[in-house]
C-alpha cells in the first residue's frame, strides 16, 4: 500500500497549478488592449491627445456662460486674435475660442449620443435577427437594404428644412433612421456565425432561453467587435454632423456646433485674410477625426488576434 | 444570368416607388404648391384658386400622388423652378453635365492614383512606399471631405494661387473653342483631385490585399517557376486577376461620387447639381430640391444595379437564381 502510494507520488511532476492556469486563459479584450497601446506608442499619443480634448472642451463649456459668449458685440466684429480674443472674434464680435469649447462640446455630445443610438438599436436589432433567422431576417434586411440605398444626405438636409420647429432631438433622430443600419448588419453576420457554433447548440439542448443565449452568450463573444465598430462610427458620427452643420443643415442655430464654425470659410475674405474664422474648428475636427480613428485601428488589431502587434 | 439581372431590375420598381411617396410627402409637408413659380403678386387669388383647382391641387392627396407620378412618367414634367423661372427638368439637364463632366474627371483621377499605389505598396510590402501609402489611406479615410476641400481650397486656390478659387468656367469665352475646353479643365483639377484622393482608400486597400494574397497563390508560383519575368507576373497575371473586383465596385463608386458632389461643388461653387441642391434649398424652390432627391436616388440605385450586374459578370458563383 504504503509503496504504492510512495511510487505514484514519485512519479507525477511537480505542477504549479496557478501557474499553468495564468498560461492557459485567454487573455481578456482589456489586457491585450492594454498591451496593444502599450507596443503602438502613436496610439497611446493618440489616446492622450483626445482625453487631453475632450476633457478641456467639456470642462472649458461647463465653466464659460455660454450667453455671455454668444452676446453679440459689434465693437468687436472680425477682431483678429490678439489680448482681448485668444482666437479673434467673428462678424458678430463673439470669441471664436469660447464658440470653439461650446461648439466641439455639442459636436462630440451629439457624436456620442447618435453612436450609442445607433448601435443599441444595431445590437438589439442584430441579434434578434442573426439569432432566429427566416421570415424576420429577410424582411428586416430588405429594409437595410433600402436605407443603406437612399440618397441619405439629400433627404436628411430635407428633412431638417421641412420640419417645423426644428431642434437638436430632431437632427438626432433623423441621423439614427438612417445610421442604425451599418451597426444592425455587422451584428447580424457576427450572430450568425456565432450561432453555427457547438456551444449554442449545446446551450439551447440544455434548454437555455433564447434571450439568455442571445445576451449571455453571443453578445460577449462578439462584443470586441461592436467596441471596435462603435469607435469607427463615433468618429464617423462626428464627421457627419460637423458636415452637415457646415452646409447649414445640421444643428439649430441656438447650438453652435464645429461645423457652424467651419462654414464661417464661406463669408466673403475667410479664405484670404481671416483665417482664424474656421481654420482652428477645422484643425480641431481633422485631430479629432485622426486621434479617433487611430484609437479605433489599434482596438480592432486587438479585438483580431491576427493582426496584433503586442 | 439574364434572369438575374431581370429580377435585379424588376426588385428596383418597389423601391423606386417607396422613395417616390418619401418624396411626395415631404413635398406635402413643404409650403408651397407646384405653381408657385407661376405666381406673381399682382394675380388675383380667385384666378390663382381656379388655376390650383383645374390642375387637380384639391383632390385627395392619394389622388394628387397618382398625378404627380403620371405626369413624371409620362411627359418627364417635374414642375416648374420658382426662382430660375423655368422647368426643372431643363435647368437640372444643364447642371448634370457639369457634375458629369466633373465626376468623369474624378473617376479618372481617382484609378490613376489608387492603381498604381495599391500595386505597388502590395508588392513591395513593408517597404518604406509601402509604409507611406498606408499613412496616405489612414488620413484619406479618417480627414472629412468638407476640411479637405476647404484646406485644398486655401492651398492651393488662394495661397498657391494654382487653381481658380470659384465657379465652372471662366466668363467671357465662347462655347467650343479649346480655350474654353481649358478653362472648364482648370477649374475643374481642383475640386477633381479633392474627391478623387477621398474616394481612393478602399480601392488601394482591396488592391494591397490582393496582390499580397496574390504572391502566395499557385498561378503566380507557375508562372514565376515557367520564367516569367516579374515584372510581367505583375502586370499580366496578379493585376488582371485584381482588379476584377474593383470593376465590380465601380457602381458604388459613381454613387459615392455623387452624393460627395454635394459638399465638393458648394465648396468650390462648381455649378453641378449637388451645388444645385443646396442653393435650391436655400432659396426653398421646392420643385428642384424634389427632383433632385428623386434623381439622386434613382442613380443611387442604378449605381448598385450596375454593381451586381457587374459582379454576376465577374463571379458566376454570385448569381442569384
Amino acid at each position: 500500500m504504503s509503496k504504492n502510494g510512495t511510487g505514484i507520488k514519485a512519479i507525477a511532476p511537480k505542477i504549479d497549478e496557478e501557474a499553468l492556469k495564468s498560461v492557459s486563459k485567454v487573455p481578456s479584450f482589456w489586457k491585450v488592449l492594454k498591451r496593444e497601446f502599450k507596443v503602438d506608442k502613436l496610439a497611446k499619443t493618440c489616446l492622450v491627445i483626445l482625453i487631453i480634448i475632450f476633457a478641456i472642451v467639456l470642462i472649458g463649456s461647463f465653466i464659460l456662460n455660454q450667453e455671455e459668449i454668444m452676446k453679440i458685440n459689434l465693437r468687436n466684429k472680425y477682431k483678429a486674435p490678439g489680448k482681448e480674443f485668444i482666437l479673434g472674434a467673428d462678424i458678430g464680435g463673439r470669441s471664436i475660442a469660447g464658440q470653439l469649447l461650446i461648439g466641439g462640446r455639442n459636436s462630440i455630445l451629439i457624436g456620442i449620443a447618435v453612436t450609442i443610438l445607433t448601435s443599441g438599436i444595431g445590437v438589439v436589432v442584430g441579434l434578434i435577427v442573426g439569432y432566429y433567422g427566416g421570415k424576420v431576417d429577410s424582411i428586416i434586411m430588405r429594409i437595410c437594404d433600402f436605407i443603406s440605398i437612399l440618397p441619405t444626405t439629400l433627404l436628411i438636409i430635407t428633412f431638417v428644412v421641412v420640419i417645423p420647429k426644428y431642434t437638436m432631438w430632431h437632427f438626432i433622430f433623423i441621423m439614427t433612421v438612417f445610421y442604425w443600419v451599418g451597426m444592425t448588419r455587422l451584428v447580424r453576420s457576427k450572430a450568425l456565425s456565432e450561432n453555427r457554433k457547438d456551444y449554442i447548440n449545446a446551450s439551447k439542448i440544455m434548454g437555455t432561453s433564447d434571450l439568455k443565449i442571445m445576451y449571455g452568450s453571443i453578445l460577449p463573444n462578439i462584443s470586441s467587435i461592436i467596441i471596435v465598430d462603435l469607435i469607427l462610427s463615433f468618429a464617423g458620427n462626428i464627421g457627419i454632423e460637423t458636415g452637415l452643420s457646415f452646409l447649414g443643415f445640421g444643428l439649430p442655430p441656438a447650438t453652435p456646433s464645429l461645423g457652424t464654425l467651419v462654414s464661417y470659410a464661406r463669408t466673403p475674405g475667410a479664405m484670404s485674410n481671416k483665417l482664424w474664422l474656421w481654420l482652428p474648428a477645422s484643425l480641431l475636427i481633422l485631430v479629432m477625426m485622426l486621434c479617433i480613428n487611430y484609437v479605433g485601428q489599434a482596438f480592432r488589431r486587438a479585438s483580431d488576434a491576427k493582426q496584433r502587434l503586442g | 444570368m439574364w434572369k438575374t439581372i431581370l429580377r435585379r431590375v424588376l426588385l428596383m420598381i418597389p423601391q423606386l416607388a417607396i422613395l417616390s411617396v418619401i418624396v411626395f410627402v415631404f413635398g406635402q409637408m413643404m409650403p408651397g404648391d407646384p405653381f408657385t413659380g407661376l405666381i406673381t403678386p399682382d394675380m388675383d387669388p380667385l384666378v390663382i384658386e381656379e388655376i390650383k383647382e383645374k390642375n387637380g391641387l384639391n383632390e385627395p392627396i392619394p389622388v394628387q400622388y397618382k398625378n404627380w407620378i403620371v405626369k413624371i412618367l409620362r411627359d418627364g414634367d417635374f414642375g416648374r423652378s420658382y426662382t430660375y423661372k423655368m422647368p426643372v427638368a431643363t435647368l437640372i439637364g444643364e447642371r448634370a453635365k457639369n457634375t458629369l463632366w466633373l465626376s468623369l474627371l474624378t473617376l479618372i483621377l481617382t484609378y490613376l492614383i489608387a492603381i498604381p499605389l495599391g500595386i505597388y505598396s502590395g508588392r513591395y510590402q513593408n517597404s518604406h512606399l509601402d509604409k507611406a501609402v498606408i499613412v496616405y489611406n489612414f488620413v484619406s479615410y479618417a480627414i472629412p471631405s468638407f476640411i479637405l476641400a476647404l484646406i485644398f481650397l486655401l492651398i492651393f486656390g488662394y495661397r498657391l494661387g494654382w487653381f481658380p478659387t470659384t465657379g465652372s468656367v471662366e466668363i467671357g469665352i465662347p462655347k467650343g473653342t479649346f480655350a474654353y475646353f481649358r478653362s472648364r479643365l482648370h477649374y475643374m483639377i481642383l475640386p477633381a483631385i479633392t474627391a478623387a484622393i477621398l474616394r481612393t482608400t478602399g480601392t488601394i486597400q482591396y488592391l494591397r490585399n490582393e496582390v499580397i494574397d496574390a504572391k502566395t497563390q499557385d498561378y503566380v508560383k507557375t508562372a514565376r517557376s515557367k520564367g516569367v519575368p516579374t515584372n510581367k507576373v505583375y502586370t499580366h497575371h496578379i493585376f488582371r486577376n485584381s482588379l476584377l473586383p474593383i470593376a465590380a465596385f465601380f457602381g458604388f463608386t459613381i454613387t459615392g461620387l455623387l452624393s460627395g458632389s454635394v459638399f465638393i461643388e458648394t465648396i468650390f461653387s462648381y455649378s453641378g447639381m449637388g451645388e444645385l441642391f443646396i442653393t435650391s434649398i436655400n432659396s426653398r424652390d421646392y420643385a428642384v430640391m424634389n427632383t433632385l432627391v428623386l434623381l439622386f436616388g434613382f442613380l443611387t440605385l442604378t449605381g448598385s444595379l450596375l454593381s451586381d450586374i457587374i459582379m454576376t459578370i465577374v463571379d458566376p458563383r454570385i448569381r442569384i437564381e
